[in-house]
């Protein structure tokens, strides 16, 4: 965990470099490169089907690229060899759209996986951490259920105390909001602002949630399932205001700007 | 339902349509609007005449989609105006977003020798994610023998106890009628030389060196593949095994070592109840058909079945423990996404599983037979 006012900005934390992603010979996107920082709340975000999963499932080791390299803090991701790469994925804490709980464990020993994987704690720190975690994300209380037994936005604050569990440098959210009511989308809003903050995570988001996008995100890229690139990165805010490209003005203005430049 | 034009007068195309138009009944055919289309090149401009139109549903706009693609072709305005409004709003609807020319799967022609090639490309394919699956499975059990194996106690017990104890009854019941069946039909012969005492012997060997294994892995198969392939395959499809995948814990150690060595564990106590079962039932045909008396027929049975025996049909169903938990697991890792896909899975599972414990069954026994016990 970095304190978040030690945080270095000379070299970017995450570089994706002329990375391509393909479904055997269907090619999904094509030349991607953009840096993120340490610290950012980057958002990977796009029309439906433009292959931003896909990008944060390649990023956070599940599907190899094509073409292109993955570095994170220059080691490339995707030419380590295995060790090094689990070496790597053991600082992150990824947040699945579904959940992804384990449905035979309860959501004590969901949270409690990465640490007995990764930490040499005992039985009763371990148990006593869940307790916080679970805590962290209101749900208190709950360590005996099963996923099953519990609501689908308890499963996902469930999901975010197990993504949280090991204190990660980089967070991955895959469309966190999705099926949320826009009370608790807010809330999960400023949890995530408070985890980069309290943490000094850096988090790569996906999402197409307009209100998510500009409430926390300081940099972005923009995928386009047209020409199968992105075609623009920056603070999505910036991008509101001075983009020409009316693909990127219709998506931040839900279809507003349809017909304002063409 | 009616549909007629006028026209083309000043390079107009009028379009009548009138009464009802309502899913259910034949569409007009645009053919001979077609015809006027391409035979009439001052044909500027298509419009419609609705006065008379009752009632429409979807399938007018079908027509009228029909006519906006005529008309695009041919380059060919299209005046929505004497539409009803809901139609014309819908039709626009319909026609805003263009369609995706390379978005439509191209269906190649599947001649004979494509099938055949497809069929050996996937052939081979399989048989490659088949070595590369027992290999991950290799060596999860080389980890498991250092100690270093990454699964659940908890996972591994509650994994026997559902192959093992809760399996009983059903082996019980399979197993008796079988034993019953083979002591039937083999009496019926041993009945003309008068040696109805060799049922003993019959049902004895054939249960303990054989039918009581391939009788319980067809059943494990069926009962315990099945499962294993749906629970992995409904995993797959919710990302759970993504999620282990990203904590770098080994799917093969924590989902796919524990069901194994709980099937390769239970598979010979199984099959040992199962020779219990299937002799129990010949003695029931015996005592009750053939006049024998049970301790005859005990006597008889303990005398023809040998050791070997014995040890070869264990053999045969720890063989079989392994199949049905390669089957069952394997196919679900290979699950896709869908719902269907987990029910395809565990279709897959037992079918895989059974083929191959019929095969390994003709393969140990010709290895006995060469070996001579």
């Amino acid at each position: 965990m970095s304190d978040p006012k030690q945080t270095t900005k000379n070299a970017p934390y995450i570089t994706v470099r002329d990375l391509t992603m393909a479904y055997g010979s269907f090619v999904v996107m094509q030349d991607l490169n953009f840096t993120i920082d340490r610290g950012d709340i980057f958002i990977i975000m796009g029309g439906s089907g433009c292959g931003k999963t896909t990008l944060m499932k390649i990023m956070v080791g599940l599907k190899r690229p094509e073409k292109g390299q993955v570095l994170y803090e220059n080691l490339s991701f995707w030419e380590a060899d295995p060790s090094l790469r689990k070496n790597i994925m053991k600082d992150f804490g990824i947040f699945y759209q579904y959940g992804a709980l384990w449905s035979s464990m309860t959501l004590a020993e969901n949270v409690a996986l990465p640490l007995e994987e990764y930490t040499e704690l005992g039985h009763h720190e371990i148990r006593e951490l869940v307790s916080l975690k679970l805590a962290m994300v209101g749900l208190a209380g709950f360590e005996e259920f099963y996923p099953s037994e519990i609501s689908g936005g308890m499963r996902k604050r469930a999901a975010l105390a197990r993504a949280i569990a090991l204190d990660p440098d980089i967070l991955f959210f895959d469309e966190p909001s999705a099926g949320l009511d826009p009370v608790s989308a807010k809330r999960l809003d400023d949890l995530i602002l408070e985890l980069r903050d309290s943490l000094g995570a850096t988090v790569v988001v996906v999402t197409h949630e307009l209100a998510s996008i500009f409430a926390i995100g300081n940099n972005s890229v923009f995928l386009d399932p047209e020409t199968r690139t992105m075609i623009a990165q920056g603070n999505p805010r910036a991008m509101l205001e001075n983009s020409q490209d009316p693909k990127i003005l219709n998506f931040l203005m839900r279809g507003s700007a349809e017909g304002l430049k063409s | 339902m009616k549909m007629s034009f006028n026209g083309p007068v000043d390079g107009v195309l009028l379009i009548r349509v009138s009464g009802d138009w309502r899913i259910g009944q034949t569409l007009p055919s645009i053919n001979e609007i077609q015809r006027q289309l391409t035979s009439n090149i001052e044909i500027q401009k298509v419009a419609f005449d609705s006065k008379n139109l009752t009632q429409w549903d979807s399938s007018l706009l079908i027509f009228l989609k029909k006519i906006h693609t005529l008309c695009s072709e041919k380059k060919i305005f299209l005046d929505h105006d004497g539409l009803p409004l809901g139609a014309k709003r819908l039709l626009e609807l319909a026609t805003t977003v263009p369609e995706i020319k390379d978005a439509k799967k191209v269906k190649e022609e599947e001649t004979f020798f494509f099938l055949v090639g497809a069929e050996t490309v996937g052939f081979f394919k399989s048989a490659r994610e088949m070595t590369a699956f027992i290999g991950g499975v290799f060596l999860a059990f080389v980890n498991f023998f250092k100690g270093k194996a990454r699964y659940r106690r908890s996972d591994l017990t509650m994994t026997i106890q559902e192959c093992g104890a809760q399996a009983l009854p059903i082996v019980s019941l399979i197993s008796l009628l079988v034993g019953l069946i083979l002591a039937f039909i083999g009496s019926i012969q041993l009945k003309m030389f008068g040696a109805q005492i060799y049922i003993a012997n019959l049902v004895g060997i054939a249960m303990v060196r054989v039918m009581g294994a391939v009788m319980t892995g067809v059943i494990m198969a069926g009962r315990t593949g099945a499962a294993f392939a749906a629970e992995i395959g409904t995993m797959e499809v919710n990302e759970e095994i993504d999620a282990l995948k990203t904590l770098g814990i080994s799917p093969m150690e924590f989902l796919v070592l524990p069901r194994m060595l709980a099937l390769v564990l239970m598979m010979p106590l199984l099959c040992l109840y199962a020779n219990l079962m299937g002799i129990l039932g010949g003695s029931i045909v015996a005592v009750g058909m053939l006049d024998l008396n049970f301790s005859q027929y005990y006597v008889q049975t303990k005398n023809a079945v040998s050791l070997n025996d014995l040890w070869i049909g264990l053999f045969h169903s720890a063989v079989f423990g392994v199949l049905v938990a390669l089957a069952g697991c394997l196919r679900g890792m290979q699950c896709g996404r869908s719902a269907s896909d987990v029910g395809n899975a565990a279709t897959s599972a037992v079918v895989t599983a059974i083929v191959s414990i019929v095969v390994a069954t003709a393969i140990i026994t010709v290895i006995c037979n060469v070996i001579g016990i």
